[in-house]
């Protein structure tokens, strides 16, 4: 530009964002079309991280596909295998005993709890607020203490089997369980006081990316995303599993389906699974007994009868050797995962493998209509929005 | 019967081939010709109302014939019900079904994935790109016929 009266409109730009930027939260490319600061066009190039999950879930035992569902959206590891569990047992139509549903919806809640801090911290971060990162990462710490309670992993736990769990809670979790819900509450007002009057805070997330509801079931949003824009649906209310019927709990909404609004439904979202983690440690002492179905085709057998029982030793071998083998057909499962719907849609041949496993992740729907979003805004919104739509890549790229 | 079901085999009785139930699961089976006028359909009608697209989910049966598949899951949030739609593609000519892009906007990225990873080819799509895989790669890695790894 060589002066004033040439600034007027030429050509456009394009800006690559990415694919290795710290608002990108992973491996995301953004090409965006600009002219000045406002973005004409935004075209996501995704699939950095794509590791053909599908493709080698096809060719291994449902067990072993375990591992690589954690890793699809792994910030909240333990709720992509516990829908991948629902939708294996579907198939299989056996049905876990009610003590292994409740510690399931409790580990889910908690996770839930986790990835809406993760979001909270670096969403902050992206948009210049340091401190609600430290706040929101000192609760989200004890909520790994816990899973690595369970199982020994802090990210992956790996405690949901198909058929139940991997085994019944460990000494001293329900304690510190109880030590995290008792005190979360109070912690989640400091993130209120940090950003929810913030002048700065509402001036980058007011009016930012406003989705009408038509449009949010048009572009398949789903989970917080539609509940921004007051889209009534929250499938654990809606499509009830595991038991989500026996617990109370409400769907927050927003009114205005921009960022702020999403910001607000979030939130209460995680003082509302906090509600239910409380509901589950009231009622787990009245609910003894098994957190596995009983069932040879599905479940090991218990070690003594492995050792000392012909009949166990086959049926152990069996199901490591062969993996469960389920009927002929298929089923769609999908969850209220923290970032959407997480579906899984299972197809059978009758084999140990699954003969088609597709994977709905809520990241990949949500970033599709990041060109609706940010046409016509400002660049600096383009960081608001992706912090806004909660994507993690592995989620996206599968 | 399944509102939808009715709703299908009374406006294209023609395309209906099989509604079955499995699992509390309802799974229609269409012909592919008239996809994009059932699937309007089934977002319009009243009693069905499925203004919300789940997924595209790209399929290869092989050793099969007709190879290719095309599943559709739908979703109402009005009756909170589900429905799944289930179209084979003939062999003949590579597998090609119109784009549902007109009906759900969402349906777009569903649609670049099942072509990228399948290779089935939507008519009418706005924007038919490679999306996972780089878009020099030659080959469709979710085919049955595709090496795990190596060539």
């Amino acid at each position: 530009m060589n002066g004033a009266e040439t600034m007027k409109r030429t050509e456009t730009m394009l800006l690559n964002l990415g694919p290795s930027h710290p608002s990108t939260h992973g491996v995301l490319r953004v090409l965006l079309e600009l002219d000045g600061e406002l973005i004409l066009r935004a075209d996501p190039d995704i699939g950095y991280l794509h590791r053909g999950i599908e493709k080698m879930c096809e060719n291994r035992t449902y067990h072993k596909c375990m591992p690589l569902m954690n890793r699809l959206d792994y910030l909240a590891g333990e709720v992509n295998n516990f829908g991948f569990c629902l939708a294996v047992e579907k198939l299989l139509d056996v049905e876990v005993p009610k003590r292994a549903q409740y510690i399931r919806v409790m580990l889910v809640e908690l996770t839930r709890i986790a990835s809406h801090l993760f979001w909270l911290g670096t969403h902050g971060h992206d948009l210049g607020a340091m401190t609600p990162l430290f706040y929101a990462f000192r609760e989200r710490e004890k909520i790994m203490d816990l899973c690595e309670m369970v199982s020994g992993a802090r990210m992956f736990p790996l405690y949901c089997r198909i058929g139940g769990l991997a085994g019944d809670l460990p000494e001293g979790f329900i304690p510190a369980a109880w030590d995290f819900v008792k005190t979360f509450p109070e912690k989640h007002q400091d993130y209120h006081n940090l950003l929810t009057k913030n002048r700065i805070w509402i001036e980058r997330t007011k009016g930012v990316g406003v989705m009408t509801p038509d449009e949010v079931l048009d572009w398949g949003w789903s989970g917080p995303m539609a509940r921004g824009s007051g889209v009534n649906w929250d499938l654990r209310r809606d499509n009830p599993y595991s038991s989500y019927e026996d617990f109370d709990f409400v769907v927050p909404l927003g009114r205005n389906g921009d960022t702020y609004d999403r910001y607000l439904v979030r939130m209460e979202e995680m003082l509302q699974a906090n509600r239910i983690v409380r509901q589950v440690l009231e009622r787990l002492p009245d609910l003894p007994g098994d957190v596995k179905v009983q069932d040879p085709r599905v479940s090991l057998p218990p070690k003594d009868a492995v050792y000392n029982d012909i009949a166990g030793l086959i049926n152990h071998f069996k199901l490591i050797q062969e993996g469960i083998t389920p009927p002929k057909g298929e089923v769609y499962q999908c969850i209220e995962a923290p970032k959407g719907e997480m579906g899984f849609y299972v197809v059978s041949d009758g084999s140990p493998q699954p003969f088609r496993l597709k994977i709905r992740g809520p990241s990949f729907i949500n970033l599709s209509a990041m060109d609706k979003l940010s046409r016509g805004r400002l660049l600096a919104d383009a960081i608001a929005l992706i912090g806004t739509m909660d994507i993690v890549l592995a989620d996206v790229d599968r | 019967m399944n509102k939808a079901a009715e709703l299908l085999q009374e406006k294209f009785p023609e395309e209906v081939v099989e509604v079955a139930e499995f699992r509390g699961e309802t799974t229609i089976t269409v012909k592919p010709g008239r996809i994009v006028d059932i699937c309007k359909a089934l977002r319009d009608a009243n009693e069905t109302s499925f203004r919300y697209l789940s997924m595209i989910a790209g399929m290869d049966y092989l050793p099969q014939s007709p190879r290719f598949g095309v599943v559709y899951s739908l979703y109402s949030h009005r009756n909170h019900n589900r429905v799944t739609l289930k179209t084979l593609l003939p062999d003949e000519g590579g597998p090609v079904i119109d784009s549902v892009v007109p009906v759900w906007a969402t349906a777009n990225w569903h649609e670049r994935e099942a072509y990228d990873l399948l290779g089935i080819r939507f008519r009418g799509h706005p924007d038919l790109r490679r999306i996972l895989m780089p878009e020099d790669w030659v080959g469709h890695p979710l085919r049955k016929d595709y090496p795990l790894r190596g060539k």
